[in-house]
C-alpha cells in the first residue's frame, strides 16, 4: 500500500514538482492551495503524512498545521513544512504549532523521499 | 515533451500570474492601501518566484527575487516604512523581475550590472542593525533538481573506529508532533543493521499509560561505516524531544554486529503507530507504482480546469462555422420546399438554429480571457511613460473582467501602448500647466473595457488638455493632407491624427516618437474588425474609445442585393433601413448627392458603382437606404436594391485565397451554396467620400 501524500502549497509549480517526484516514488499524492483548501482535502482523503507550504493566502502554514493538530484524529500524522531558507525562526515557529519537521526548498527528490521516510512508513 | 519540461512551462505560466500580484500589490500599497495582507501577496509572489526558480537553477532570477524578498520581509516585518521612493524603487524592481523571468524564459542574457545596481539600491533600504538576521547575510544557494539522480547512496567511507553506540530516551511528549521512536528506529536501519535494546521499565503499570505519551527507550549498537552526520541526520527533528547520545565504543575488532534483534513490547506503546517493526524494508522509489498514483493523484484541484491547445478549439470553430451554414442551408431547403412556418419542421429549425448559436456562444467563450493580463501591462508602460516625460500619471483601470477573445487581446497590446503612451505624452499636459489650469499635478489616463451591444468598447482616455485642433489642422496643410481653405468639422480634425504619417509633438519625443504613428493603430483595429474613434474636449481631455466584435469568425449581417448580387452588410454598422421619398433625395454635382433624413443631410453611397458593378445611378428609383454609421460617428447612406433578410454568417477570409479587396471585408457562404461579399462598409463610405465633396452641403 503506498503512502498517502497531502502536499500543500500556494504555487502551482511546486505542487507539480512535488507531485512528480512524489508519484515516481510510487506515493499517492494529493495536493491543495492553501491551508483551507487543505483542511477540505485531508478531509476527504485522510492523508498519512502532511508537507505543507508557510507562505500561503488565506490560511498559512501555521494556521493549518495548528488547525490539524487540532483534531483528534490527525494528532499523530506527521507534518513537513517546507520552507525556502533553513530560517531557524520559522522552523520554530512551525514546530511551537505542531510541526514535525521541515523540508528545505528548492529540495532534491532523493532529499524529499528520505524524509518522508523518516517520518512514516 | 518530458515532465520537468512541462513543470518548466508551469513556472514561466504562474510567473506571469505572479507578477500581475505583485503589481496589482504594489500598485495598491503605492496609493495608500496598508492592508497587512497586500504587502503579504506581494512577498508571497516574490518569494514563490523565488522558490521555483531556485529549482531550476535561474541563478539570476534567483539571486534578484532574494534580495527583493528581503527587503520586502522589512516591510512586512514593520521594520520599514513603504514609503514613496521605496514603493517606487519596488515597482522598478517588479518590472525588472519580470525582465529576468522573461529573459530566463528564452534564455537571453541579462544585464548583469543592472541587477548589481538595483540590489545595491534594495540594500540602501536595509538598516543592517535592525535587519532579522535571518535576511542578512544569507547566500541562497539553489539547487537544481536533477530527477534523473538514481537511488544508491555513495559508497561509506571505510570504518577505522569503533562501532556507534546510541541511546535515545524520548521525553513523553514526543508524539505529540508526529514523530515516532519506530520511524527512527526504521530510518537508522537504511544507514545500516545494528543492534537494539528496548527499556521498558517505564511502562510499568499499564493502567497508568497514557497511550499519547512516549515511555520506551532505546540502546542501539551501529556498524562503525556509518557517518555521524547521517545518524544525527536521522535526529534532525527530535532534537529538542528527546535526549540524545551518540558515541564510538572502544575501536574493536569485533566481527560484524549480531543480525537485527528488535525487542519490542508487542502492544501498548505503539498504539499511536500501528505499522509493525519488523514490515520488511520496502523504502526507495518504486517506479512501477507510479502509473496507479498518478491515476490517484490528479482529482484534487480546486478548480478544474484542462490545458487544451489552442489548434483544437480553432478547429471547432472552424466546425461551428460549418454548422452554421449548414443550419442555414437547411432553412433554405425548408423555405424552398414550401413549409409553412408554423410547421413542425420550420419549427424545430428554429431551435436547431438557436442551438447553434448557443453552441457558437460556448465555443467562443472558450477563447474568451479577461482583459486583466492586458490591462495590467499598461500600467508598467504609464510608469515608464511618466519617468520618461516628469509628468505624474495615475492609471486607473476599469472592466478588467470584461472578456475577450484571444486573439484580439493579443494584438490589442501594441495598439494599446501606443495609445496608453500617447496620452501621456501628447494628452498630459506637463505639471506647470496643469497647475496654471488650476488642475491636479497628477494626469489621469483612464482604461476601460466594457460590452455593449455585442461588442466590446475598450477606451483610453486622459484629462489632459484635449486635441489642439488649430494645430492639427495647420500641421495637416503643412504636410498636404488637406488644402489651406478646406473647412472641416471637429471630428473631421480629429480623424486627421489617423493619417498616414501625422505627428503633432512639436519635438518628435522619445517616447512616441517610435516610427508608429496613430494610422498604424487603426489599421491594427481594422484588422481586427474594430473601429476608433476620437471624442476630444479643450481643457478637459480626449478619449480614444476602440469598439471590437466579439468574435472574428461569425457575424451578423444583414443579406441584401445590390446590382444583382447578394451582399452582407454586417449588423453592428447599421442604424436603420428606409424608403426615401423622392423628393429628399438632393443632387449636388454628377457624383455627390444625399438624402434628407429627419433635418440631416446624409451622403448617399451609390454601392453598386462604388464597387463598379455598373454605371452610377442617375436617378434613385425605388431604392431602399441602408443607413450606416462609421466610426467617427459620421452616418451614410448605403444605397441597396432589396433587403432579404438578417442572419449569422460565418466570415471567409478573402485575403488568403484571393487578395485584398478594397471595399470588401471578406466573404460567406449563404444557404443556398452561393458566396457573398461582406462589405466594409468604411472603405466603402471613405471612398465615396474621397470622390465627392460633400462636407459643405452636410
Amino acid at each position: 500500500m503506498s503512502l498517502r501524500i497531502l502536499a500543500v502549497d500556494d504555487s502551482r509549480t511546486m505542487r507539480d514538482m512535488i507531485r512528480l517526484a512524489l508519484v515516481e516514488a510510487g506515493f499517492e499524492v494529493h495536493l491543495a492551495e492553501d491551508g483551507i483548501h487543505g483542511l477540505e482535502v485531508m478531509d476527504a482523503v485522510n492523508p498519512q503524512v502532511i508537507i505543507t507550504d508557510i507562505n500561503m493566502p488565506r490560511m498559512d502554514g501555521f494556521g493549518f498545521i495548528e488547525a490539524v493538530r487540532a483534531r483528534e484524529d490527525y494528532k499523530g500524522v506527521p507534518i513537513l513544512t517546507l520552507t525556502t531558507e533553513s530560517a531557524t525562526e520559522l522552523k520554530q515557529r512551525a514546530r511551537d504549532a505542531g510541526a514535525t519537521g521541515w523540508i528545505v526548498k528548492p529540495f532534491n527528490k532523493e532529499k524529499l523521499i528520505s524524509i518522508i521516510h523518516r517520518v512514516a512508513a | 515533451m518530458d515532465t520537468m519540461d512541462e513543470i518548466r512551462e508551469t513556472f514561466f505560466l504562474e510567473c506571469e500570474d505572479l507578477l500581475q500580484d505583485l503589481e496589482t500589490g504594489l500598485t495598491a500599497i503605492r496609493d495608500g492601501d496598508r492592508d497587512p495582507e497586500k504587502v503579504n501577496s506581494v512577498f508571497r509572489a516574490v518569494h514563490s518566484i523565488k522558490g521555483g526558480a531556485g529549482a531550476f537553477a535561474l541563478n539570476d532570477l534567483v539571486r534578484f527575487a532574494h534580495k527583493f524578498e528581503t527587503t520586502l520581509d522589512e516591510v512586512r516585518a514593520g521594520r520599514l516604512e513603504p514609503q514613496t521612493d521605496l514603493v517606487a524603487l519596488f515597482l522598478r524592481s517588479a518590472d525588472f523581475l519580470a525582465d529576468l523571468v522573461a529573459s530566463a524564459q528564452s534564455g537571453d542574457q541579462v544585464d548583469g550590472e543592472q541587477i548589481d545596481h538595483l540590489i545595491s539600491e534594495l540594500e540602501s533600504f536595509i538598516d543592517s542593525d535592525n535587519a532579522a538576521p535571518s535576511a542578512e547575510n544569507f547566500v541562497f544557494e539553489p539547487i537544481a533538481l536533477d530527477f534523473s539522480l538514481d537511488f544508491d547512496a555513495p559508497p561509506p567511507p571505510p570504518a577505522e573506529d569503533g562501532d556507534w553506540r546510541i541511546t535515545i530516551s524520548p521525553h513523553e511528549n514526543l508524539f505529540a508532533r508526529g514523530n515516532d521512536s519506530v520511524m527512527l528506529l526504521r530510518a537508522l536501519r537504511l544507514l545500516g543493521d545494528y543492534s537494539v535494546t528496548c527499556d521498558w521499565s517505564d511502562l510499568f503499570f499499564l493502567d497508568h499509560m497514557d497511550c499519547e505519551k512516549s515511555y520506551l527507550k532505546w540502546s542501539l549498537t551501529m556498524p562503525a561505516m556509518v557517518t555521524e552526520t547521517a545518524i544525527r541526520e536521522v535526529f534532525e527533528f527530535v532534537e529538542d524531544e528527546c535526549d540524545l547520545k551518540i558515541e564510538r565504543t572502544a575501536v574493536s575488532s569485533a566481527p560484524r554486529p549480531a543480525p537485527v534483534e528488535t525487542q519490542t513490547p508487542s502492544k501498548p506503546a505503539l498504539a499511536a503507530s500501528p505499522q509493525a517493526l519488523h514490515e520488511d524494508s520496502d523504502h526507495g522509489p518504486s517506479t512501477a507504482a507510479s502509473a496507479d498514483a498518478n491515476g490517484k493523484d490528479a482529482g484534487k484541484a480546486p478548480k478544474a480546469t484542462v490545458r487544451v491547445e489552442l489548434d483544437r478549439v480553432d478547429r471547432l470553430i472552424n466546425l461551428i462555422g460549418e454548422l452554421v451554414i449548414n443550419q442555414s442551408m437547411l432553412s433554405q431547403a425548408v423555405f424552398d420546399a414550401g413549409f409553412p412556418p408554423n410547421s413542425p419542421l420550420a419549427g424545430g429549425l428554429d431551435e436547431f438554429k438557436q442551438l447553434t448559436r448557443d453552441i457558437q456562444e460556448s465555443v467562443m467563450s472558450i477563447r474568451a480571457q479577461p482583459v486583466k493580463p492586458l490591462f495590467q501591462r499598461m500600467s508598467r508602460i504609464v510608469r515608464e511613460a511618466s519617468n520618461a516625460t516628469r509628468k505624474d500619471v495615475r492609471l486607473v483601470t476599469e472592466g478588467e473582467s470584461t472578456e475577450v477573445d484571444k486573439i484580439v487581446i493579443e494584438r490589442l497590446s501594441d495598439p494599446l501602448t501606443h495609445m496608453i503612451r500617447n496620452a501621456v505624452d501628447h494628452g498630459l499636459e506637463s505639471r506647470e500647466k496643469r497647475e496654471a489650469a488650476g488642475k491636479p499635478r497628477e494626469g489621469v489616463v483612464r482604461l476601460s473595457a466594457m460590452h455593449r451591444s455585442g461588442r466590446v468598447i475598450i477606451e483610453v482616455s486622459d484629462d489632459g488638455a484635449g486635441i489642439n485642433r488649430p494645430r492639427v489642422r495647420q500641421i495637416a496643410i503643412e504636410k498636404g493632407l488637406i488644402s489651406a481653405d478646406e473647412q472641416l468639422t471637429d471630428g473631421e480634425i480629429d480623424n486627421l491624427l489617423f493619417m498616414p504619417g501625422f505627428s503633432t509633438a512639436s519635438e518628435v519625443s522619445n517616447l512616441s516618437g517610435r516610427g508608429v504613428g496613430m494610422d498604424v493603430v487603426k489599421k491594427s483595429i481594422q484588422a481586427l474588425g474594430g473601429r476608433v474613434s476620437i471624442v476630444s474636449v479643450p481643457g478637459q481631455g480626449s478619449s480614444f474609445i476602440i469598439s471590437l466584435p466579439l468574435t472574428l469568425a461569425i457575424l451578423d449581417g444583414m443579406v441584401v442585393r445590390i446590382a444583382g448580387q447578394t451582399t452582407i452588410i454586417p449588423l453592428t454598422d447599421i442604424v436603420e433601413t428606409l424608403k426615401p421619398k423622392p423628393e429628399d433625395i438632393h443632387y449636388l454635382s454628377t457624383e455627390g448627392q444625399v438624402v434628407f433624413i429627419r433635418g440631416a443631410f446624409v451622403p448617399l453611397v451609390d454601392v453598386g458603382a462604388t464597387l463598379g458593378y455598373r454605371a452610377p445611378l442617375t436617378k434613385v428609383d425605388n431604392q431602399i437606404v441602408v443607413l450606416t454609421q462609421t466610426e467617427d460617428s459620421a452616418l451614410s447612406a448605403l444605397l441597396v436594391d432589396e433587403i432579404f433578410d438578417q442572419r449569422q454568417v460565418v466570415i471567409k477570409g478573402l485575403e488568403e485565397n484571393y487578395g485584398s479587396v478594397p471595399g470588401i471585408a471578406a466573404a460567406t457562404i449563404l444557404g443556398d451554396g452561393r458566396i457573398a461579399l461582406i462589405l466594409d462598409v468604411d472603405r466603402i463610405v471613405s471612398r465615396k467620400s474621397m470622390t465627392a465633396d460633400l462636407s459643405e452641403a452636410a
